[in-house]
């Protein structure tokens, strides 16, 4: 049927829908490849004030280290900078928020999806309502807390706080899936003599995993691109990337070195990169799941 | 399921969210409501050979003593949420008075930090939200009309702008623009005018914080909208066809009545979204031109001193914003919910 109406397509509709996808195109990928070219040049090509050219072919790449690619920035983030403890720190705070708000979130969701009782609509309306709230504005409230209990700059402090501000998305979205899995496959494991929880470990369980699989992508995401609550209440020392990044502009423009920014930021996104490459399926599913049942 | 049952298995997370959202929430406004102690200041007498003078001290032992006995400071009410970084009821009210036109009095009244914030959130927040859904949705009708083998990659890289952290996306942007970036240049090029700075104007900035808004969250709801043609009823448009509708025709009176309700759906998420605008600001240096709601919070709480009355009240200021901003998604909610 729709090739059917792609044949039919007059000529200028066709020729704008090509021309308005390469420009989108062109919008959407060009400054990833630009940045990345850019990342392995000096910063007099990133920023040229001489010649826009020169970030292409890195003419004074070619004067200041004789080649016409440096691995400069990234030596002086990862090594001289030890970016690598801040990637080491976003790895623990990734894997620890999935694990655990996955675990929360799937016993709450199931027991959502399955109760008929009002309460669980108003649960959901107030998971809604929360998460509205901008994660900073909360922020404001854990910092005196924090201080005094000796708790701030601590990565578990950070885990349990971005597992909380996950929770509400979590929650509506695993209950959408849950919705999709047919009571009576619970409900029979209960007449059969199970307790609720051993219909939900036995037999809802084993066949979750597309549902959670999703929820976990954008689960890593929101942990993974939070700056405001890492920013706030991470220590110095215990920094992961993005907050890292943040601070290398204060710190490395002064110095003349935005290129251990630059590489950071291409360091930051390549992760990013390979994820969509392998889950873009998972990712569409689960952008849509939410809005095209509820 | 009972009610027992259900209890236990919301436990976890309803205990999470109550400590960390809820609480939290409580605690701000709270903290809005006090100032922190004013150092303890001794004035002591000296009186030497040569006369006496006066020097006052601060007195830290006492301040200390002070605070650790009522570590939230003194009860202020509602001053804090009047001063001149919130609502800065005295300086509007001068304001009102001193001024002889409408113009100027909103022009001098965007000079105090909390309107300045509130008004460019706003702005981003109406102005972003629908160009977002125009743009998603030509992108989703482009998409859908490609040849199926290209569809893949062309998601693929649609989805580069969403997905990446905004921090990153906004400083990899920034740089671009910069005066000595390549679409900086290119624009002194279109503009004639090579001493053209996207980081001195204003209006420049407010406009590429906006198209990065914009080009952050298009993927979003062109994913939401393709998803959504895939699952329009070809029967209808067939007939629709049959019974002679052009093109157009057929996307006006077919295809968008199906996506209306996935509209009401990206734009409740991308309205609350846009208001917590805050990581381009951060990256774009952008604080002289435009700031927002979350980044006043963040610079509030952020430095040497922390602010933490100042920053309460602003947050408690925001989620008002929040509440009033999401009431009518609320209501609706609960009118389906009751029909049902």
């Amino acid at each position: 049927m729709s090739t059917v109406l792609a044949q039919k397509k007059p000529l200028p509709l066709k020729l704008f829908t090509v021309g308005f996808l390469s420009l989108w195109m062109l919008l959407a990928a060009f400054p990833f490849l630009w940045t990345l070219w850019g990342s392995f040049k000096v910063e007099g090509d990133f920023f040229s004030k001489a010649d826009w050219a020169n970030a292409l072919f890195g003419t004074m790449t070619v004067i200041e280290t004789g080649q016409p690619f440096t691995g400069q920035g990234y030596e002086g983030a990862w090594i001289q900078e030890e970016f690598w403890r801040a990637a080491l720190n976003t790895l623990i705070v990734c894997v620890s928020v999935v694990t655990i708000s996955l675990t929360f979130g799937t016993l709450g969701a199931y027991a959502l999806s399955r109760s008929t009782y009002r309460y669980a609509f108003w649960f959901l309306i107030i998971a809604l309502i929360f998460r509205a709230m901008p994660p900073i504005t909360l922020v404001s409230g854990y910092l005196p807390v924090f201080f005094n209990w000796n708790l701030w700059g601590h990565l578990p402090t950070a885990i349990i706080v971005l597992v909380a501000i996950n929770q509400p998305f979590t929650l509506w979205m695993l209950h959408s899936f849950f919705n999709n899995i047919p009571k009576d496959l619970d409900e029979s494991a209960m007449v059969d003599g199970c307790t609720r929880f051993q219909a939900f470990r036995h037999v809802i369980v084993p066949v979750m995993w597309p549902g959670v699989i999703t929820t976990a992508l954008f689960s890593f995401l929101l942990a993974y691109n939070d700056f405001a609550v890492t920013a706030m209440i991470l220590s110095k020392e215990n920094q992961t990337m993005v907050p890292k990044i943040a601070s290398f502009l204060g710190t490395t423009q002064t110095k003349g070195n935005v290129m251990f920014a630059v590489a950071a930021v291409v360091s930051v996104t390549a992760p990013l990169f390979i994820m969509i490459m392998f889950f873009q399926r998972q990712i569409v599913g689960g952008l849509t799941a939410g809005a095209v049942k509820g | 399921m009972k009610h027992k049952s259900f209890f236990w298995f919301v436990l976890p997370s309803t205990v999470a969210m109550l400590l960390f959202i809820f609480f939290p929430i409580v605690s701000v406004v709270v903290q809005s409501l006090y100032k922190s102690h004013e150092q303890v200041i001794v004035e002591t007498e000296n009186c030497g050979p040569f006369g006496c003078n006066k020097t006052t001290t601060i007195d830290q032992a006492a301040t200390e003593a002070l605070r650790a006995e009522r570590p939230l400071g003194r009860f202020a009410g509602l001053e804090t949420y009047l001063d001149r970084g919130h609502l800065a009821t005295t300086e509007v009210s001068t304001l009102w008075q001193q001024s002889e036109s409408w113009g100027q009095f909103m022009g001098r009244m965007l000079n105090l930090p909390f309107y300045k914030a509130i008004f460019f959130t706003l702005a981003y927040t109406f102005v972003v939200t629908p160009l977002t859904i125009v743009f998603g949705f030509m992108i989703a009708v482009a998409v859908n009309s490609a040849a199926k083998v290209i569809r893949g990659p062309l998601i693929f890289f649609s989805l580069l702008p969403m997905i990446v952290t905004p921090l990153v996306g906004s400083l990899i942007l920034f740089w671009m623009i910069d005066a000595r970036g390549v679409i900086g240049t290119a624009l002194q090029v279109i503009a004639g005018d090579p001493s053209l700075s996207v980081k001195a104007s204003t209006p420049l900035m407010w406009i590429m914080l906006m198209v990065y808004g914009v080009w952050h969250a298009a993927p979003f709801a062109f994913i939401v909208y393709y998803a959504g043609l895939q699952t329009v009823n070809t029967d209808t448009l067939e007939a629709a066809m049959i019974d002679g509708a052009s093109r157009w025709e057929r996307i006006k009176y077919v295809v968008i009545p199906h996506l209306l309700p996935l509209t009401t759906f990206i734009a409740l998420i991308q309205l609350m979204d846009n208001f917590r605008v805050f990581e381009p600001i951060v990256s774009f240096s952008a604080s002289a031109h435009a700031t927002s709601l979350s980044w006043a919070i963040y610079n509030d709480l952020g430095g040497e001193t922390r602010q933490l009355s100042s920053a309460a009240a602003t947050s408690v200021l925001t989620i008002i914003g929040v509440a009033i901003l999401l009431s009518p998604v609320v209501v609706r909610t609960y009118r389906d919910f009751s029909r049902k």
